[in-house]
């Protein structure tokens, strides 16, 4: 079945593919960075400076990271753009638009734990602005609109391991970044293909 | 009429069988997901550390000749700035009631500066730049019995409070 008559459209149909080749850069690279990266507060800054300016091919690794977890970041929202735009979420593939949607929040949550990890001001700050974000979520947050959770209970005491950003936080966005969510998004990404392997391939011409 | 009933018999010794068969199948599932939902729940709670080490928030500090008039002295661990005026002493919150972000302390132009969206307060806390929408929240402060001056984060007190020295 053809949904869209134009031939030019069809490179749009490698955004799911460029976004599996960057995830599979990312997670090349990103246990390369653990052998020399360790999440602690005294040492995790210290550790990403060597990894940059002292280890051979350390900054080259580190770009490669951060650059293809920069561009899956944007590739995973295009693609979601194009099966919108080309109405490719249509019976039989309405459980790969929610596939595709955990996907796509598991991504942005790949990018913020990383972000954390050379635990430079920046990233310091970036997840205190991100964690005062979910305290003011509804329902899960401490004092956003209709909480209900006191503020030793809510959303970002768990995902810090405290009311403050510190070695906890630190422990449990690395265990996020380099283990959960990662397994999480392989796991997906199976049913993900096998969705499309049952629909009968994709949807429009290749 | 023998017929019927050895039907009916054998109809009821499916009927156990299959009861069996299913009861057996719908156990199994029962223990699975009996097994698989207090896993989820156990893993939920156990992420809620029971022992956090972070400082307490009620903290002596120095006595009130240790700090000169009109100074402001950043506290960063604690989060809190202290602020000496003539008539006595304030401690503000020190997280940026914005997204969360400490400001920061600009002695030239008498204000504190939010690094992060550029949130803007007076010395009193009072936003009046940028995105925050609320003033800098005022701690409760005491003398404790050797005059050195208490701070208690977990009590806010309004804008006009100042302790008296
Ligand atoms: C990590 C993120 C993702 C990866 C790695 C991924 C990967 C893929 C791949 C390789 C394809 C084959 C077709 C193509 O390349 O365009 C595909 C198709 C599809 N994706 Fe994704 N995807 C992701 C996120 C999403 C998101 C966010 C959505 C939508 C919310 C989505 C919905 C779909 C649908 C409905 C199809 C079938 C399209 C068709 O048959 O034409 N995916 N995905
Ligand atoms: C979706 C895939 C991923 C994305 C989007 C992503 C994103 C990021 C980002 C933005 C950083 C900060 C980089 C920097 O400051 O230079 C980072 C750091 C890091 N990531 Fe990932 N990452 C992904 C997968 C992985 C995986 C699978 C692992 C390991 C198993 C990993 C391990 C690390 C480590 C150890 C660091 C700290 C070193 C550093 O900051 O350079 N990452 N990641
Ligand atoms: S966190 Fe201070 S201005 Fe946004």
């Amino acid at each position: 079945m053809k949904w869209v008559p134009l031939g030019l459209v069809r490179y749009t149909f490698c955004l799911g593919g460029l976004s599996v080749f960057f995830f599979l850069l990312c997670i090349l690279t990103g246990p390369f960075l653990m052998m020399y990266y360790i999440p602690s507060v005294d040492r995790a800054w210290a550790d990403v400076q060597d990894l940059s300016n002292v280890v051979p091919f350390g900054r080259f690794l580190r770009n490669l990271h951060r650059w293809s977890g920069t561009l899956m970041v944007i590739c995973v929202p295009v693609h979601m753009l194009r099966v919108f735009l080309q109405g490719a979420y249509k019976p039989p593939r309405q459980l790969n638009w929610l596939v595709g949607v955990t996907l796509l929040l598991l991504t942005y949550l790949m990018a913020f734990t990383g972000y954390l990890l050379p635990w430079d001001n920046e990233a310091y700050w970036a997840a205190t602005v991100g964690m005062t974000m979910g305290e003011n979520s509804p329902i899960v947050g401490s004092k956003g609109p209709f909480s209900i959770l006191s503020q030793d209970k809510d959303i970002a005491y768990i995902l810090r391991g405290g009311t403050m950003l510190g070695q906890p936080s630190l422990t449990r966005f690395f265990f996020a970044h380099c283990v959960a969510i990662p397994g999480a998004m392989a796991g997906l990404m199976g049913l993900h293909f096998f969705n499309i392997h049952k629909a009968g391939g994709m949807s429009g011409p290749l | 009429m023998g017929e019927t009933v050895a039907k009916a018999e054998k109809v009821v010794k499916t009927t156990r069988r299959e009861a069996l068969r299913k009861g057996l199948f719908w156990g199994c599932w029962g223990i699975f997901i009996g097994f698989a939902g207090m896993l989820g729940i156990s893993i939920v709670r156990y992420a809620y550390p029971r022992i956090v080490w972070e400082p307490s928030s009620t903290f002596k500090i120095g006595k009130p000749d240790d700090y000169a008039v009109g100074s402001v002295t950043v506290m960063g661990d604690r989060r809190v700035f202290l602020i000496r005026t003539e008539g006595g002493f304030y401690a503000l919150s020190a997280i940026c009631t914005h997204l969360g972000c400490q400001p920061i302390w600009e002695q030239d132009n008498q204000v504190f500066m939010c690094p992060c969206h550029g949130g803007k307060f007076y010395k009193d806390g009072i936003n009046f730049a940028g995105p925050p929408p609320r003033p800098l929240p005022r701690f409760l402060m005491t003398f404790a019995p050797d005059g050195r001056m208490m701070v208690d984060k977990a009590k806010e007190v309004g804008l006009d409070f100042i302790l008296k020295v």
